[in-house]
């Protein structure tokens, strides 16, 4: 339903920032969800949204609305809804989208009653317009997508500098970028060890004040949860027990608390989404929507990585592959952090990492390479906070530009993904399959499918941003970091990461992969793309350094499948360089082994301080798009970069 | 020729507006027509009778026999009422709101008046509209 021509035109002619061409349209290009059962209603609001230059998708049916921000999780930065509609309560949509994926939700209504206005606020709606809706109260929403980000971005430290250096005792950085296996630990730590020596730790040192060590929930670490849950029973299923039960080093007691909460409130999401029941339980693997629910960070970049590795179970790969692919990882990708030798938030997780926001994450595969170095210890619940925050942090930083929310939305969902996400297997499947459809470029075989998400990417929005300071601190970014290390060719085109929808301006609309690409799809193309908004952004040409990074965080296991088409530029290696910044400086030379920011290739912006980035993998992912087309990497890239940036500040 | 159709035009919207049938949101969407989309008020004028169309045949075939749910009826017609105020259909809204006062009454009769004068007022503004979308062509 979006025009993205149309929005993409407004939004180049919007630029209103002096900064960056590309950067300079928000809030023009801000991908908006409005959802309506009265179509006269929505017909006007979707004008009144273009009007305003948004990029607008609108669904008379609460249901569509929700399967479409699942499958797509970093593919809208906000959503409209109306309080009454017939087959979902208003603020049902609003909860939904809240625990899933923590977007930004305005609720609309003729109804200016105090109690239904109150109702509103109780139940987390950033603002509640009343109808007739005015294009004036619609032309300032962006500022709920900033404001949310940069909160999320302030919540979460910068856990991931001190995962980072938890990280380091278990990890031996493997030179080779492999991310999926236990190389991954390796590179984390060979990240590491480089943020170190570049001396970037100031971020470290900042949140070793902070420091919250996140837990990243890989798929790995969730199941063994869920069965530890099971054998308990799930009344009785108290954090202690839990924990006992997986005997997971380094896994504390307020990790698991605040795990089995999300997981509590996937499962009741899940009883009441008729729709996306399918599997539900506890793997994510199954279910797409459903499953959306606390482990949606697992999603497919998190199978990705994880069958990568080797470590998934096939099945759960697959599942997540497709899923990876075809969202955005954006719900586990995240979470994941590089693992550690555990295992537990290998890398395989990285993609899962990817903020539940649409698309994004798809590119997980590529996330997930990142994700290397992240410590495991690190509390789901910061992850998905690093992820948050990161995303807002990078969408802070990208001057808010609308990529930058759309990075955020990245990250958010990533973040949020992680610890949702049973069924983000699933979903990623379901978006996998779209947008597996195959990019052109050719997505590593390994990763299954193509492309991760474009769902890291999804935010396209961001990746412009990005451009900008680079790092934002965008924890989970780190384990994007990883990938690019390893393959230099590899992931190329798996980067959905940069979801083409959202914020890349130039790239949503053009769809980053030329197929799939439709204006709402924000990332979900499998990957590509993301390594071309890198490009664009950092002009510098790293070139196969970064995208060879960010390949080999898809691939983790194999870097050898991806195609080298993808070329991602400069941008790509910001975030790989992100997470091997610290080494790195330069991206040029991939060994990224340990995530490597080479962001800068050009030796440029994104000397976003690699240690943060344990979880950027996730984050490369998601600028990683391959856009099939190179006006559209470009675009993308630029966006991937600011959210790149985003992602590395958070990390 | 041309500009005296369209000083009709816009004659006739003032009346409208006067009169009180339409309100300032219908200037709104007026303002919201672009090139792009040149019938865009057209178009959403049309939505909203199809919209209403249905409206009023749930809200006729509730209201025949009983027993009468009144929280369903008011529900029906607060939807009406909403698809009636995104386009400005101030004499429409109107009518809907008292149509909802004898909901909340219980008033059986008094919604089976007011919903005469709902779809009264609504075939008045249908009419005034077609008219006036023929001038302003």
């Amino acid at each position: 339903m979006n025009l993205v021509a149309s929005s993409s035109v407004s939004w180049k002619s919007n630029s209103n920032n002096s900064d960056r061409v590309e950067k300079n349209e928000f809030p023009a290009g801000l991908r908006v969800l409005v959802v309506d059962d009265d179509p006269t209603c929505l017909r006007i609001l979707e004008k009144m949204l273009r009007n305003c230059h948004y990029e607008v998708t609108k669904s008379n049916r609460a249901e569509i609305a929700l399967s479409m921000l699942r499958e797509n999780r970093n593919g809208f930065d906000i959503v409209i809804s109306d309080v009454h509609m017939p087959d979902m309560d208003g603020f049902k949509l609003l909860e939904h989208v809240g625990l899933e994926m923590d977007l930004p939700v305005i609720m609309m209504s003729a109804d200016d009653s105090k109690d239904v206005v109150m109702k509103g606020v109780t139940h987390g709606a950033c603002d509640y317009l009343i109808k007739p809706v005015r294009i004036e109260a619609l032309k300032n929403i962006w500022q709920h997508v900033i404001r949310k980000k940069k909160h999320e971005w302030k919540d979460k430290d910068f856990e991931q500098s001190t995962i980072v250096e938890d990280g380091d005792q278990h990890q031996k950085p493997p030179e080779d970028v492999d991310y999926s296996s236990s190389a991954n630990e390796g590179n984390w730590k060979s990240s590491k060890r480089r943020k170190e020596e570049e001396d970037e730790t100031e971020e470290r040192d900042d949140t070793s004040t902070l420091k919250k060590p996140r837990v990243v929930w890989s798929v790995e670490l969730h199941q063994q949860f869920v069965q530890a849950v099971n054998q308990l029973g799930i009344d009785k299923a108290v954090p202690k027990k839990i924990l006992e039960l997986m005997n997971v080093p380094g896994l504390t007691r307020e990790n698991v608390a605040s795990h089995l909460q999300k997981y509590r409130l996937y499962l009741r999401r899940l009883s009441g989404v008729s729709q996306h029941q399918n599997g539900l339980n506890d793997s994510f693997m199954g279910h797409p929507e459903a499953a959306y629910g606390t482990m949606t960070s697992f999603s497919g970049l998190e199978l990705q990585a994880l069958a990568a590795t080797g470590q998934l179970p096939a099945q759960s790969l697959a599942t997540f592959q497709a899923a990876a692919l075809g969202r955005s990882a954006t719900k586990s990708a995240i979470s994941m952090p590089l693992v550690d030798q555990r295992n537990l938030f290998s890398f395989e997780n990285p993609k899962l990492r990817y903020p539940e926001g649409q698309q994004q994450l798809n590119n997980s595969n590529k996330q997930i390479n990142l994700l290397h170095g992240i410590p495991t210890t690190m509390e789901p619940k910061q992850l998905a906070d690093l992820h948050q925050s990161s995303q807002s942090f990078v969408a802070m930083n990208m001057q808010g530009n609308a990529r930058m929310q759309q990075n955020n939305a990245l990250l958010m969902h990533m973040s949020q993904q992680q610890q949702k996400q049973p069924s983000r297997g699933q979903m990623l499947n379901e978006s996998s399959n779209g947008q597996v459809s195959q990019p052109p470029l050719s997505m590593p075989q390994p990763l299954s499918s193509n492309g991760i998400p474009a769902a890291i990417l999804s935010r396209n929005g961001i990746v412009d941003n990005v451009r900008g300071p680079v790092y934002n601190p965008v924890s989970p970014a780190s384990s994007m970091v990883d990938f690019s290390l390893n393959q230099t060719t590899e992931l190329q085109n798996s980067f959905p990461l940069v979801s083409s929808n959202s914020g890349m301006s130039t790239l949503t609309s053009k769809r980053l992969l030329p197929e799939e690409v439709n204006s709402d799809i924000k990332g979900s193309r499998g990957f590509p793309v993301g390594y071309d908004i890198f490009e664009e952004l950092h002009q510098q040409k790293s070139q196969d350094w970064g995208i060879q990074n960010v390949g080999s965080a898809f691939g983790a296991s194999d870097h050898s499948g991806i195609p080298g088409t993808l070329d991602v530029s400069p941008s790509m290696l910001v975030q790989q360089g992100i997470s091997s910044m610290k080494k790195n400086g330069q991206n040029g030379n991939s060994p990224m082994g340990g995530p490597q920011l080479n962001l800068f290739s050009g030796g440029n912006l994104l000397t976003v301080k690699a240690e943060q980035l344990p979880d950027t993998s996730y984050q490369s992912n998601l600028f990683l798009e391959q856009f099939g087309q190179d006006d559209l990497m470009s675009a993308i890239l630029k966006q991937q970069e600011s959210v790149f940036l985003l992602l590395i500040c958070i990390l | 020729m041309e500009s005296q159709k369209k000083r009709q035009a816009a004659y006739m919207k003032k009346n409208l507006l006067d009169q009180g049938y339409l309100d300032e949101q219908f200037a709104h969407l007026e303002e919201l027509q672009d090139d792009a989309n040149p019938n865009f008020v057209e178009e959403v004028v049309k939505s909203f009778y199809t919209d209403s169309a249905r409206f009023i045949r749930n809200i006729e075939v509730a209201l025949e026999n009983g027993p009468y749910d009144f929280t369903k009826l008011d529900n029906m017609m607060y939807q009406f009422k909403g698809s009636s105020s995104s386009i400005g259909a101030r004499r429409v809204k109107r009518q809907c709101s008292m149509f909802q006062e004898c909901c909340n009454a219980k008033n059986i009769e008094g919604c089976r008046n007011t919903f005469q004068g709902v779809k009264q007022e609504y075939a008045t503004l249908k009419t005034k509209l077609e008219t006036y979308f023929q001038m302003e062509k």
